[in-house]
């Protein structure tokens, strides 16, 4: 079971400034335990993107963003809606929106930071990773992610050991941000690599116990316990 | 001196490059050291080259200065967290150092101690930034210094990049950042390193085009197979290969020396790395016209 937070608002924003039409994702599954994906989750989301004058132009829930059938399954029946948008708001963990990503052709943002993941890092049957760094970063890489995929969690474009697209670390290994760069590209986002990102803040990493304790599984948890001592 | 006063000077500014030993026997390094004295305007000192481990940069870079030579402190990501690169650079400053490059790295698989952790807590762009952060009295998160550094900053490139797009847009980050010079990968191909200049026209700041003095046809076959944008023609492993061993320093000193008045005119300076043939950096220099 995983922890997400709500990106601050303003963050969100700044990723659709660009974006009229938008369509929304929330994951079922862990984020809306922790109370940032479901339909409480995506309903927030679509309600605040109308109040700052986007038209939302569908969204789903699905159990569990991770799983490759049920997203198949479900961005099949909205593809009229999802291609009338500009781009895609997902509200889910780090490897949610990758799967999203990895499976439209449209840039992808994430809604949420990805905190903390307790193990489970989802059933999405790719090689993306989620490294849980509470930053996500995945609207400016273009769905793919810099910090679990280049063994230099490198952020602002590849390092001189990149060599036709592979990485010098291992010459079968893709070089994270060769594929970045073609996948901006694709989408029409080159731009974001002409920002200078600043270093990582690695404190995100270790989210206060209070944090952990607050979504629903140990809630439920807490209750079966009583059950037993009665 | 810093390398910024040479370039506003208009110099055609010459460096060269030495790596420390693994160990602490400095006297064969410092009489390299010692050949390319007056000869060049200042020598980078390599950082854990190769990501093996060895005697390290600064120190070295404090006993050239004490020579008289002026050094270019390589500073990388790969061993250091923020707080000891930002603590480093005031180091170097205090220790005379005026010339920094900051790179990102290798990796450390590529050395001889692979297992050991990678940091890359920065990289190469926030390296440069932090250290401009550092010359404008302040640290990475804003705190005030009590006595900053003045520097002169390097970042590198690499012409044969392919896509050069990226390279192009990653040296505007590194400008940005605080570089005011680059230093590029090694250069053989006259073409693709004007096509590089012109793409990099916008990037107003000095370019040195990187020389490595070719050792034999193997290390050019070496570098096409394995080392990132650089490209041997096969012309020039024709002549290292029909030459004989004694003959072969001769043919690079005429290779290099001639690249370089090719490429003269194209950039603001020249980098030279002889990878252990510091005697026959002035041979290239003269031959080059450089001096």
């Amino acid at each position: 079971m995983l922890v997400s937070e709500r990106k601050p608002w303003e963050e969100i924003l700044s990723y659709v400034a660009q974006d009229k039409n938008i369509f929304l994702v929330a994951c079922g599954g862990c984020s809306e335990a922790c109370q940032t994906g479901g339909e409480k989750g995506v309903r927030e989301l679509k309600e605040k993107l109308e109040q700052a004058g986007k038209k939302v132009t569908g969204y789903f829930v699905v159990d569990f963003a991770c799983n490759k059938v049920l997203v198949g399954l479900k961005l099949k029946r909205y593809l009229s809606n999802i291609y009338s948008a500009d781009s895609i708001v997902v509200s889910a963990c780090g490897i949610g929106v990758q799967a999203i990503s990895n499976m439209v052709n449209l840039p992808v943002h994430p809604a949420d930071n990805t905190i903390y993941m307790g193990g489970f890092s989802g059933v999405w049957p790719g090689e993306e990773r989620c490294l849980q760094c509470g930053d996500c970063k995945l609207d400016i890489t273009g769905g793919i992610c810099p910090y679990a995929n280049c063994p230099k969690n490198l952020i602002n474009g590849a390092c001189g050991g990149s060599d036709k697209g592979k990485c010098e670390v291992d010459p079968d290994k893709d070089c994270a941000w060769a594929k970045i760069y073609e996948r901006l590209k694709e989408i029409g986002k080159i731009e974001n690599l002409r920002k200078i990102n600043p270093p990582r803040n690695w404190n995100l990493m270790q989210p206060p116990a209070s944090r952990k304790k607050s979504i629903f599984w140990a809630l439920e948890f807490e209750e079966e316990e009583k059950e037993v001592v009665k | 001196m810093k390398l910024s006063e040479l370039f506003n000077k208009g110099k055609f500014v010459i460096t060269s490059e030495i790596g420390p030993p693994k160990g602490t026997n400095i006297e064969p390094l410092l009489k390299e050291a010692e050949e390319l004295k007056g000869k060049v305007d200042a020598i980078n000192v390599t950082d854990l080259q190769s990501s093996v481990m060895r005697l390290g940069s600064l120190a070295v870079c404090r006993l050239l200065k004490e020579r008289g030579i002026e050094p270019v402190f390589q500073i990388t990501c790969r061993d250091r967290n923020r707080l000891a690169l930002q603590s480093d650079l005031l180091s170097a400053y205090v220790l005379g150092i005026e010339n920094v490059l900051c790179l990102t790295g290798d990796h450390n698989v590529l050395g001889d101690d692979p297992q050991s952790k990678p940091v890359f807590d920065l990289d190469s762009v926030n390296l440069l930034r932090a250290a401009k952060g550092l010359m404008e009295g302040k640290d990475m998160v804003g705190n005030k210094l009590d006595g900053s550094p003045d520097f002169c900053l390097g970042a590198v490139a690499n012409p044969g990049a392919d896509p050069l797009e990226p390279q192009v847009i990653k040296m505007e980050l590194k400008v940005e950042a605080g570089a005011q010079f680059f230093q590029t990968q090694a250069v053989y191909d006259v073409k693709k390193f004007e096509q590089f200049i012109r793409a990099t026209e916008h990037i107003k700041v000095p370019k040195m085009v990187g020389i490595v003095l070719l050792k034999s046809a193997g290390m050019a076959r070496f570098m096409n197979a394995n080392v990132s944008g650089v490209f041997v023609p096969e012309k020039l492993i024709k002549i290292m290969a029909s030459a004989s061993k004694e003959e072969r320093p001769k043919k690079s000193v005429e290779i290099a020396a001639s690249l370089i008045k090719e490429l003269k005119g194209m950039c603001q300076g020249v980098h030279i790395m002889p990878l252990g043939w510091d005697k026959y950096v002035p041979d290239v220099l003269e031959k080059a016209g450089l001096i």
